[in-house]
């Protein structure tokens, strides 16, 4: 399996994202914002950061960028996507995901490990979790609070869309402790909190990140010879 | 030369933790009547020629705002 990791300019975690692809058994495949051309990866993974300096707002101009506008078209085909962080922002500023992430209601950069609760399994990125089952994983953000209207929220939760919520306390203010969601077909997945920094003892304060990277393997392997499958009706 | 302006804010039923501190910061310059303050960013855009205000619009709608959270209002300006 081949999983690409986009770099913008002003990504940082592009190389965890990377390592964290390798740990998991897959191939990881640099793509570059600026080229459209996907290289017929089997998923990709936003990575964590400061895309263009997250002027105007975070994502805001990555959303723009050729390699975005094929993998806009892709992900709605089926392909699977990973929005971590910043990447989370940028699958939401392109209407990938419902909801905007905004400044943390306290304004502070918040930087610590963080339990979250994983609460849908029927995604491309966390069939290999069980549900309910808590994970800690680092988080880091300055704009991490997750914010949408009353009936998105409310559909979020009705239709299984929130994959993870914060436990033990919300590092952001997010609205109804969302730390990560789905689109309806479950491909496409944003979350705030940093699974690729969690994927081995030496660096993480688990490995509990690697489900992450495990369950689009699993899942890629499910689709077999006949490609993306249900995304493409 | 004309130039057209944008201006964007925080919808009002998001909460702009940026103005708040900023209003909790008044006090501090002797100032207790202020009851809300929200921060929000304007735009000048110059067009090569005439101003285009569907253009304009265009822009804040794809990029400069994010409709999710943000509302804007565009209006044209001469300079002095």
């Amino acid at each position: 399996m081949r999983i690409g990791v986009v770099t913008f300019p002003g990504s940082l975690d592009d190389g965890d994202a990377a390592r964290a692809v390798r740990i998991a058994g897959a191939e990881p495949v640099r793509l570059w914002h600026g080229d459209a051309d996907l290289q017929g990866v089997d998923a990709v993974v936003l990575p964590g950061g400061f895309s263009y300096g997250d002027y105007l707002r975070c994502g805001a101009i990555a959303r723009f960028a050729p390699a975005m506008e094929s993998i806009i078209d892709a992900a709605r085909g089926g392909l699977p996507v990973l929005g971590i962080c910043n990447g989370f922002q940028i699958l939401c500023e392109a209407h990938l995901l419902p909801g905007a992430l905004t400044r943390n209601q306290h304004l502070h950069f918040r930087n610590r490990d963080q339990f979250l609760r994983v609460e849908a399994t029927n995604t491309a990125w966390t069939s290999q979790f069980s549900e309910g089952q808590e994970i800690l994983i680092p988080v880091k953000n300055g704009e991490g609070c997750f914010v949408a209207d009353e009936a998105t929220l409310d559909r979020l939760e009705g239709e299984g869309q929130v994959v993870a919520r914060y436990v033990r306390g919300n590092p952001n203010g997010s609205q109804r402790d969302i730390a990560a969601i789905t689109n309806e077909a479950g491909n496409v997945v944003g979350i705030m909190p940093h699974p690729e920094h969690a994927v081995e003892a030496l660096t993480g304060p688990s490995l509990d990140g690697l489900g992450f990277f495990t369950s689009v393997l699993r899942s890629l392997a499910g689709a077999g010879a006949g490609g993306q499958g249900e995304g493409q009706h | 030369m004309a130039r057209v302006v944008v201006d964007v804010m925080l919808k009002p039923e998001i909460l702009d933790p940026q103005g708040q501190a900023v209003a909790n910061a008044l006090p501090r310059l002797g100032v207790t009547d202020v009851s809300s303050v929200r921060i929000g960013r304007r735009i000048e855009i110059e067009f090569a020629g005439e101003p285009d205000l569907d253009t304009a619009r265009e822009i804040a709608d794809k990029l400069l705002a994010n409709p999710v959270i943000e509302d804007f209002d565009i209006r044209t300006a001469e300079d002095a």
